[in-house]
């Protein structure tokens, strides 16, 4: 495994992702008028977050813009800012920001501070916030008075070593202080200490180094007990700077009759020989600043104490031992324990643990990769890991798909011959092989769960792709989203992203009219976007809807005509003039604008879509509106196909292009021209194609009577009717694709190797039909009747 | 024998690191998302020290170290937050709730193990 | 290696090969695998020297008839055809021989670039000729022999 830092690294950048996600969720809520402050809260939190691991990495671009950001949060949580409309606006563009300063460190790149610090200096400007409110307090001193009565600390529970209190009756209180050393725990102190030879006591250490004498007064008051502090630490942490001599106070003990045993009522004397300076000194007492009294002087100060130092305790000299491991350490607690007023933490493992706590190694690691990582894959194995997940590599999965591709290819070899053996029907090798099925389509479904992936990432990035479009073309446009958690293929998420953000420019700029011309024709300023996704009928349907116009459909054929697309007295419909916008080189725009205007036509989102085996669709309402409709497999790997016979060929056509099959009589056949054929189903007329020959594989028939066809439906309804020569199976196949070593076949999909190790090529229908029913277009004098 | 640990925070990143830094160290760790999860864990356990984060959602650190103070058998576990810089004010409502001392984020993890051992040994 | 490799740094090993009665190679490192005739499953609309695809352990690759892409003449399918799947950068063909020859390690000196002729079919996929116990071997530009992706469609 890799350095764990670059793991965590690598886990952060996923993190991010998601906290940016909930960011532009929190936002969005709040553009929708939610204020309630758990909202504010995820907001604030996301930004803290991603802010908090920055800093754990040095990211420090990040950490300072998500700082102000944050800061700008906190007025907001705060109630100190009520954001307006403008404001979350504002909110909004910093988090893209936000997301852009993420991937920019992720990427190693730099986003430079002129495209960030006008945004904050606006955003510091608005809120009100300042850049220099920022200061280190770190670690100064603070004077606290706390009333510890409240916040639970206070009414200490039965104390563990107070039993060992009424073990001392005799105990004559105060002034009897050498009845002390009776105490059972503390003079056993030294000898309960296995300390392992301590370097040669010296002036200077092996290095030479200065030594500095401090001389610690250190007077716990009630507070520091009821925080959770223990003295014992304290001390301990000063002898691992070096040689220290304690001694323990007891002057202000009370006697027994009067102890209270929630007060503390001892303070230590501490002779420390250190390298360390003073401040490192200090730092030792950080949590307790406040809650004790503190009197830390440098040698030369010392004799003053000395001569306070009550009469002679105890000593308990401890050595800063080699080993900082705190392995034996806690032997010592129950004797201490004994004798402080204080609850001690119980230094073992509770028994009462439900499970065992993995063996840990108890040694001190260095903070290395090696040992990080052995610690790490033990710490997985701890029972109360939040939700565990396995980060893994694509590349793995991928395989495994492969792999169970491999396998449905093989259960398929195995059922044909298990079928050419012609065994009876109920045999248990026919029993056990469709469990075999089962199982075989099982794992191929929960493999290919591990692929997919909400949809939401992608609704997300196109929110960003309206909020900026619209800035530019200074439109006041909303998106609206709908089904985010659409779980689809994650490799066709990536690749949706392209088309799906041309779509969504195109609707702003092209679909949605100008605020003027929406408020002149009565409609809300406000253009709407809608995105949605869905499962339908075993693929997911992704539509872009716009509220505008509607596709001026004489606009369009007059462009066709103007750009010789199509004849100027050719006859098309209102789907055939919607579907000219993907004829390669359309493009609608009197003007080309900054945005969609890019060289990119709805012809490169068609292809792309049909890349992924989807397919585009629209549907216009003139002043109503349009809808982009993209239909796409549920998975790039397998699919169920209908495997049939042309010319000798063997071909698979997806089944769900299939609306049905049947066997064309003489009442069917329409002869429309010499070589055009329609046929008649339920009433309609539907175009045929002989698939033998559109694929080049033979001429045309001179007669199609007693022929099969597959009946082939669209997305926009339009139907085809394919003839083929036989048909043999119908079962699942995997997707092997063609372009990455052939390249793009018209009307085909891909390919898949069937049963006996022969490649089959999928149909692509909707595209062999369009190519079809294009070729006769074009001319458009002999205009097919698709449709 | 190994200190017991419990970290409670709700950024991912922040737990994979406590979480090194910790069993790097030779402590036993358990790890939790909020402070609803962290009662839960902590329900059986008696960890030698709790590092909690403050703003997490569901409940939060004052929440949770109250919860915590509130049970009679984890009253004495020391409790540190984490805290992000120049908040000194979180360190004193930190310490009115009951906390023992801090930790400021980002950490160092010598100074994480330090903090711990100046709680807890 | 081989003792062949050794007398010159800049020797190619090349894998000669016949096709059409001609003597073709091909850069060694290039040569994947090479495999007995295997049936093709066509593909529509593809130029004829496509045979179509074939399934090489799970992948499905092109075959190429490289006599009919060199413009040579295509003797009759046999079984003893051989098919040489090369690494043609991104992608990976078949391409189907008559017979595969020998290895060749051939030193750069050895190596001629063709004679500047009126150009037919064949000459734009001789990248070098040499001459091995003298026959002319003519050593194939790969990347002329796959149609570009736009090319191809027709």
């Amino acid at each position: 495994m890799s350095d764990p830092m670059e793991e965590i690294r690598a886990s952060y950048f996923v993190e991010c992702e998601e906290l940016l996600e909930s960011l532009q969720d929190g936002l969005q809520q709040m553009d929708d008028g939610h204020d309630d402050s758990e909202t504010i809260n995820v907001v604030f939190r996301a930004v803290h977050s991603i802010k908090g691991g920055a800093g754990a990495f040095g990211l420090d671009d990040l950490v300072k813009f998500a700082h102000r950001f944050e800061t700008a949060m906190d007025e907001v949580r705060a109630g100190r800012f009520v954001p307006d409309s403008a404001a979350i606006k504002l909110f909004f563009q910093c988090a893209d920001i936000l997301a852009d300063l993420v991937r920019a460190a992720r990427d190693d790149a730099v986003i430079p501070e002129s495209i960030t610090n006008p945004v904050l200096d606006t955003l510091d400007e608005m809120v009100g916030t300042s850049e220099e409110v920022e200061e280190e307090i770190e670690f100064a001193p603070m004077v606290l008075n706390l009333d510890l009565g409240g916040g639970g600390a206070s009414g200490l529970p039965d104390l563990p070593g107070l039993p060992a209190l009424s073990g001392l009756p005799d105990l004559p209180g105060l002034p009897d202080l050498p009845g002390l050393p009776d105490l059972p725990g503390l003079p056993e102190l030294d000898s309960a200490l296995p300390l392992p030879p301590a370097s040669p006591a010296g002036q200077t250490d092996n290095s030479g180094n200065q030594l500095n004498h401090f001389r610690i007064l250190f007077s716990p008051e009630n507070s520091l007990y009821s925080s959770g502090n223990e003295p014992l630490y304290l001390l301990r942490a000063l002898r691992d700077l070096g040689e220290i001599k304690v001694r323990c106070d007891t002057s202000t003990l009370p006697g027994l009759g009067d102890l209270n045993p929630e007060n503390g009522y001892l303070s230590w004397i501490i002779e420390l020989s250190t390298e360390e300076n003073q401040t490192t000194v200090r730092e030792v007492f950080e949590f307790v600043d406040g809650l004790c009294d503190l009197d830390i002087a440098t040698a030369d100060d010392t004799a003053l104490i000395a001569e306070n130092a009550v009469a002679p305790q105890p000593e308990l000299t401890v050595t800063a031992e080699p080993d900082t491991s705190a392995a034996r350490l806690p032997d010592l607690v129950p004797e201490i324990a004994d004798i402080l007023p204080d609850v001690t933490p119980e230094p073992e493992v509770a028994p009462a643990l439900d499970k065992e706590p993995e063996p840990m190694d108890t040694s001190t690691a260095e903070y290395d990769a090696q040992s990080a990582a052995g610690a790490q894959s033990s710490a997985k194995a701890t029972p109360t890991q939040p939700r565990a997940t396995v980060r893994v590599d694509l590349e793995r999965i991928d395989r495994l798909v492969n792999l169970v591709g491999e396998l449905v290819i093989n259960q398929a070899m195995l059922s044909q011959s298990v079928a050419e053996t012609s065994l009876p029907q109920n045999s248990p090798v026919q029993t056990g092989l469709e469990e075999f099925l089962q199982l075989t389509r099982d794992i191929q479904e929960s493999v290919m769960m591990i692929r997919a992936q909400p949809i939401k990432s992608l609704f997300q990035r196109m929110s960003r792709i309206v909020r900026e479009s619209s800035a530019m073309l200074g439109k006041d446009v909303r998106l609206f989203t709908d089904g985010e958690n659409t779980e689809v293929d994650k490799t066709v998420i990536e690749r949706l992203a392209d088309p799906l953000t041309h779509m969504i420019r195109n609707a702003v700029d092209h679909g949605l009219e100008s605020t003027a011309d929406r408020i002149a024709t009565g409609k809300e300023p406000v253009g709407h976007v809608t995105l949605t996704a869905n499962h339908r009928s075993g693929r997911i349907v992704i539509d872009v809807t716009d509220d505008g116009a509607g596709i001026n459909r004489e606009k369009v054929r007059q462009i066709a005509i103007n750009k010789e697309l199509i004849a100027a007295d050719a006859q098309l419909s209102d789907t055939d003039i919607d579907n000219l916008l993907f004829l390669p080189g359309f493009s609608t725009a009197d003007k080309v604008s900054n945005l969609s205007g890019r060289g990119v036509g709805m012809d490169v989102v068609k292809s792309a879509i049909l890349g992924l085996g989807g397919r585009i669709s629209i549907s216009s309402v003139e002043g109503k509106g349009t809808t982009f409709s993209i239909s796409l497999p549920l998975t790039l790997a397998v699919l169920d196909g209908m495997v049939v016979q042309v010319a000798g060929e063997t071909l698979v056509v997806p089944l769900n292009a299939i609306i049905e099959t049947l066997t064309l009589t003489e009442d069917d056949l329409r002869a429309l021209g010499p070589q055009t054929h329609v046929v008649q189903i339920r009433g309609g007329f539907d175009p045929l194609l002989d698939l033998g020959a559109e694929l080049g594989y033979r001429a045309p028939k001179d007669s199609y009577i007693g022929d099969i066809v597959l009946l082939i439906g669209q997305e926009d309804g339009k139907r085809a009717a394919l003839v083929v020569d036989a048909i043999e199976d119908q079962r699942q196949v995997v997707i092997k694709g063609l372009e990455a070593s052939y390249g793009r076949v018209a009307g085909i999909a891909a390919a898949t190797i069937l049963g006996d190790g022969q490649i089959a090529l999928i149909l692509d229908p909707v595209d062999l039909v369009s190519e079809a029913t294009g070729r006769t277009r074009v001319p458009p004098k002999h205009l097919s009747i698709a449709g | 024998m190994s200190l017991e640990v419990l970290a409670v925070d709700d950024s991912r990143t922040m737990r994979d690191m406590l979480n090194l830094a910790l069993t790097s160290a030779g402590f036993t760790t358990h790890l939790a998302e909020d402070g609803v999860h962290g009662l839960e864990v902590l329900d059986g356990l008696e960890p030698n020290v709790i590092i909690t984060d403050i703003n997490m959602p569901r409940m939060d650190g004052f929440g949770f170290i109250d919860a915590v103070r509130s049970q009679e058998k984890w009253r004495g576990i020391p409790i540190l937050v984490l805290t992000t810089e120049s908040a000194s004010e979180l360190k004193v409502k930190a310490r009115a709730a009951g906390a023992t001392g801090w930790i400021v984020k980002p950490f160092d993890p010598s100074k994480l193990v330090k903090a711990i051992k100046m709680v807890a040994g | 290696m081989t003792d062949n490799t050794k007398k010159s740094d800049t020797a190619t090993e090349l894998l000669s090969f016949l096709v059409g009665g001609q003597d073709y190679s091909v850069d060694i490192m290039s040569v994947r695998e090479i495999r007995g005739s295997a049936k093709a499953t066509s593909l529509p609309h593809a130029p004829p020297f496509v045979r179509g695809v074939i399934n090489l352990r799970g992948t499905v690759l092109p075959l190429i008839d490289l006599a009919a892409r060199l413009g040579l003449e295509t003797g009759q399918d046999t079984d003893r055809n051989v098919i040489i799947v090369v690494d043609l950068g991104e992608r990976t063909v078949g391409l189907m021989v008559d017979a595969v020859s020998d290895i060749l390690a051939i030193p750069e000196e050895d190596m001629q670039a063709p004679p500047d002729m009126a150009a037919d079919e064949t000459h734009n996929f001789v990248s070098a000729l040499t001459i091995v116990d003298g026959r002319m071997i003519r050593i194939l530009d790969l990347n002329a022999i796959m149609p570009d992706q736009n090319e191809e469609a027709a």
